[in-house]
């Protein structure tokens, strides 16, 4: 299987699954679990199942492209099943079989592994899977969100695409995996791995990036005054990416650290309780079953 | 009659970590709901695997046992008027037991007569009683964090997926949510995955064993060390003891497949501790020793499942082991390009304590409470113990121990070796984290000695003077572990050090802080706390209690002293001259407790007794040396027993003249504060 045959087959299975099949989201983030079709849907009372490919990126992990298993920017696999349905593991194993893995011709395991992230606000409880003692996916079924209680709980599963395409194609490198006939992922992000590299490392302008961040965070709060969610939210996304930036750059000390993660956290919960408010007064469209959406309504009111 | 009861909490995978716990709990818990629920049984097993929890009760009693239950009510007097008829309190009483008013009784509690609701409660069958018995177990058992899934409500350590209930060959009809007690189980995930459908408890046992899960925790561990040794040996060589994570992997398995894997020989050129650390801690694999016990480049691991395709399971973790090691030889590398103090640059961006400022800083304070210690101690030679101290922290900037934090100091002894440190420099770098959890080794050179203590106490004072002290189980800090460090090198070194001037000396690193107490208080608190941990060393190394309180009473900085007191003290106590020791010290001590004089004017005493005692007091006190020589003094305070006695069958101490009183008095209290010297023996149990 090649690289965007693996996308392919995830796709095409999740799709079967009744999961809508989302594309990337246009603003730079450290992880799919940034995308507004997680980080907000899994807020609510609303189900919400989705699944799409997000182009990651971390600027400390940037390696000059010499690092056999690091990269600044990766893909992910995301999906989001909310609530999390009985059968989720086995859905997931499933997902496998679908990538030519037989479960019982390898050794699988879940491991214990909580997911935090402060700037979200959020957190979870889930597993590292290991195949054969590598780790290919995530999974984690979320409690908190943006500061908030998640009810129902969604079970997030994001894979890491280049180890498992690794795996699969049996390569020592990720820059050999082969993303489609002849042609390699090294052909495709080498050069811009080792440019990001150069940027991130040496070259972004520190004081440059700390007013960006500054206005941007005026900006996330402006817009979240006049309630525009989805706008606002873009704009705490441009706050972690450039914290993200600054931090590989060596900008900010460890005492600053703290206030700049506090700062992010502040805007996300900020358009955590916009978007609450939001799909409240729209009367929770996604909750398609009538009755169950007229509960909802009801013991709101009774609160 | 009996049968066995048999609940299965199925679930998905558990973090191995709370399962020893669960196991714990669940028997407990079990044991005393049963208990309660007046059910007798005969055996009470708690079996666990990552997928499931198992309650397996031998011969359950069919009934529950009857009972008779008293209520206490109003007092008799109460109860009834003068025409004893019931009162209101009596008829209300009554009422709320249930009971009628003519068949309330009257017994006398401590002598006086109440009012009882006798009520004779009448065994159920155990099949009424387990569903709401069986649901509080499962709604009650603690982990260290529990989660809540999909629309439910209930929370656990990971979702529930399947109940089974049985009791004998009944079904016992518990509900939670979604969740029903049935007799459908299933086998391990990958090599039996149909369900499976249990007549009994007896029967659920055979099955699973069929279908690939070794349930017994107890049995498991031991199928995987004989696994694991067997591979190892296989490979040539024997597998690193590590109890943890044999314990670890036991609940990460259902049925245990133990194979080795080898990695290349070129990766043996970075440090042992750090491929050690890669393999246990990335991948929960057991290395191997060859019989010289140097590290071989292989592993055992243990998989989830049978033999069946097991070249592709070693295949895929060689694979991941091979690409660890190249990171760590790559940060081995890249560490040794610059001498190790070059990684001093970064300390000052590195946050030690929000409040205590940066590792710079740290460092800076560490060196000063390091002299100061080598100057009292004389251990070291301050060039080196600078040194030291300058590097202590420099690891912490190289890539090895951002990567694995658990090598600091390990890896700066390393770095130093690479950098033409001083051996002695880079074997404090070392020591100066010794000891790092119970019963680890502790520092043996002398500038180890001095660096470790120095960096223990910085801590200790630099929390203590910002208010952060632990309170119950909150430790954030380890401070307690680190109090206790200091007792043991002070203990172990025989080091004659004053802890309350080193605490003073430390402090005062700390003004740039502004702390929140003054030096006074915490000087004062962190001693008691210091010595708190001195007693349980104390009680540890079986010294009696009242040895301690009487050898701790006078607060003092130098522990070794205690210590020498402690065991003075606890040998006298078995002594032939203990009796002669005590009856001076009882007789001296008895009438002069309050009085504080010790000054006695010669011209003052009248009988030849006192004038004797005196004589003989002044002697001893003129042999006094310092420090003192407290075997000496015991030894000259027991001779003085027969002129105690003298002084006591021949004078009265507290006559009318005040002035001899007093000067009586004197005396006394000289010879009881010469004994309390060593020891308070008003608390010592004769």
């Amino acid at each position: 299987m090649n690289f965007q045959e693996i996308i392919l087959a995830l796709e095409s299975y999740w799709a079967r699954q009744g999961c809508i099949i989302q594309q990337p989201y246009d603003v730079e983030k450290g992880a799919g679990t940034m995308n507004p079709a997680t980080f907000l849907r899994a807020l609510g009372p609303e189900p919400w199942n989705v699944a799409y490919v997000e182009p990651s990126r971390r600027p400390t992990d940037g390696r000059y492209g010499e690092n056999p298993n690091r990269l600044q920017h990766y893909y992910q696999y995301q999906v989001i099943l909310k609530p999390s349905p009985d059968n989720v593991i086995e859905l997931y194993l499933d997902s496998l079989k679908e990538l030519g893995i037989q479960p019982h011709e390898h050794d699988i395991r879940l491991v214990e592994d909580n997911w935090e992230s402060p700037t979200l606000g959020a957190w979870g409880l889930g597993w590292e899977i290991w195949l054969d003692g590598m780790e290919v996916t995530q999974f984690t079924y979320f409690q908190q969100c943006g500061g908030f209680d998640c009810y129902p709980v969604c079970a997030e599963i994001t894979y890491g695409l280049e180890r498992i395409a690794m795996f699969i194609q049996n390569k020592e490198s990720v820059f050999d995996i082969e993303w489609v006939n002849g042609i390699t992922y090294a052909d495709v992000h080498h050069q811009g791995e080792v440019d990001y590299s150069h940027y991130n490392f040496e070259c972004a302008d520190v004081s440059t990036l700390m007013t960006m961040f500054n206005l941007c965070e005026k900006e996330a709060l402006a817009v979240a005054d006049k309630k525009l969610v989805q706008p606002a939210y873009d704009y705490v996304l441009k706050c972690s990416h450039l914290f993200n930036l600054l931090d590989a750059r060596g900008a900010i000390s460890v005492t600053e650290r703290t206030s700049y993660i506090g700062r992010v956290r502040n805007l996300a919960r900020r358009v955590a309780i916009e978007y609450l408010e939001q799909r409240k007064r729209l009367g929770y469209p996604l909750l398609k079953d009538e009755q169950l959406r007229q509960q909802v309504l009801t013991a709101e009111e009774v609160e | 009659m009996a049968q066995d009861l048999l609940l299965e909490i199925g679930v998905e995978e558990m973090p191995s970590a709370y399962m020893p716990g669960a196991v714990r709990d669940l028997q407990e818990l079990a044991q005393q709901l049963l208990g309660d629920a007046r059910l007798e049984w005969k055996e009470l097993k708690v079996y666990a695997t990552p997928r499931r929890l198992v309650l397996y009760v031998k011969q359950l009693a069919e009934q529950q046992r009857d009972a008779v239950i008293e209520n206490r009510g109003p007092k008799k007097q109460m109860a009834f008027d003068e025409q004893g008829n019931p009162t209101k309190a009596c008829q209300g009483f009554a009422r709320g037991q249930g009971v009628n008013v003519e068949d309330l009784q009257v017994k006398e509690v401590n002598g006086i007569e109440y009012v009882f609701a006798v009520k004779k409660l009448t065994g159920q069958a155990t099949l009424q009683v387990l569903p709401e018995l069986l649901t509080g177990l499962i709604t009650s058992i603690p982990f260290p964090k529990s989660m809540r899934w999909g629309y439910y409500h209930l929370r656990f350590a990971r979702p529930i997926r399947w109940l089974v209930a049985l009791f004998g060959d009944q079904v016992i009809p518990i509900e939670i949510e979604n969740l029903k007690g049935g007799r459908t189980t299933w086998g391990h995930r990958f090599l039996a995955p149909e369900p499976l459908t249990v007549a009994n408890p007896d029967d659920y046992m055979r099955q699973l064993e069929s279908n690939y899960v070794v349930l017994d925790q107890q049995a498991r561990r031991e199928m995987i060390w004989k696994q694991v040794q067997e591979a190892a040996a296989e490979a040539g060589g024997t597998p690193m003891e590590n109890p943890d994570l044999l314990e670890e992997i036991n609940y990460l398995v259902e049925y245990p497949t133990a194979f080795t894997g080898r990695f290349s020989e070129s990766y043996l050129q970075v440090p042992p501790e750090v491929l050690t650390t890669t393999m246990i801690n990335n991948q929960r694999y057991f290395p191997i020793y060859d019989e010289s016990g140097r590290l071989m480049p292989a592993f055992a691991a243990v998989r989830n499942g049978n033999r069946d395709h097991l070249d592709n399971v070693r295949a895929g973790n060689e694979r991941v082991l091979r690409a660890r090691l190249e990171d760590a030889l790559f940060f081995w590398n890249e560490d040794n390009k610059k001498p190790l103090e070059a990684f001093n640059q970064g300390l000052a961006d590195v946050l030690f304590q929000e409040r205590l400022g940066t590792l710079e800083r740290k460092v800076q304070r560490l060196e000063a409470i390091a002299l100061y210690l080598c100057r009292e101690t004389g251990w070291g030679k301050p060039e080196l113990v600078k040194r030291a101290a300058q590097l202590s922290k420099a690891d912490l900037l190289s890539s090895m121990v951002y990567e694995f934090p658990e090598l600091q100091g390990i890896m700066g002894r390393y770095y130093a070796q690479n950098s033409g440190e001083d051996p002695q420099v880079a074997q404090a770098i070392f020591e100066h984290y010794l000891p790092r959890f119970a019963g680890d080794q502790l520092p043996q050179s002398e500038v180890g000695t001095v660096l470790s203590l120095a960096e223990k106490i910085h801590n200790l004072m630099g929390c203590f003077c910002i208010g952060i002290k632990p309170t119950g189980s909150q430790d954030p800090y380890a401070l307690r572990r680190q109090a206790l460090g200091l007792v043991h090198i002070i203990m172990e070194h025989r080091l004659n050090i004053d802890l309350q001037q080193v605490f003073r000396e430390a402090y005062r690193q700390f003004t740039e802080v502004k702390p929140d107490v003054d030096e006074e208080t915490a000087v004062g608190e962190l001693l008691e706390f210091v010595l708190q941990r001195m007693k349980g060393v104390l009680a540890e190394q079986k010294f009696s209690y009242d040895v301690i309180d009487s050898v701790m009473a006078k607060s003092t900085g130098y522990l070794l002293d205690i210590y020498n007191r402690a065991q003075i003290v606890q040998e006298l106590k078995k002594s032939p001259l203990f009796e002669d020791f005590m009856v001076v010290f009882n007789r001296s001590h008895n009438l002069s407790k309050k009085w504080q004089q010790t000054t006695v004017l010669a011209d003052v005493l009248q009988d030849d007794s006192e004038k004797e005692l005196y004589q003989q007091l002044t002697a001893v006190q003129s042999r006094l040396s310092a420090p003192l020589d407290y075997h000496q003094l015991i030894k000259d305070l027991v001779d003085l027993r027969p002129y105690v006695d003298r002084f006591f069958e021949s004078v009265m101490v507290m006559v009318e003249d005040e002035k001899l009183k007093e000067n009586r008095l004197s005396l006394l209290r000289s010879i009881a504060g010469l004994c309390q010297q060593v020891a308070d023996f008003s608390k010592i149990v004769q």
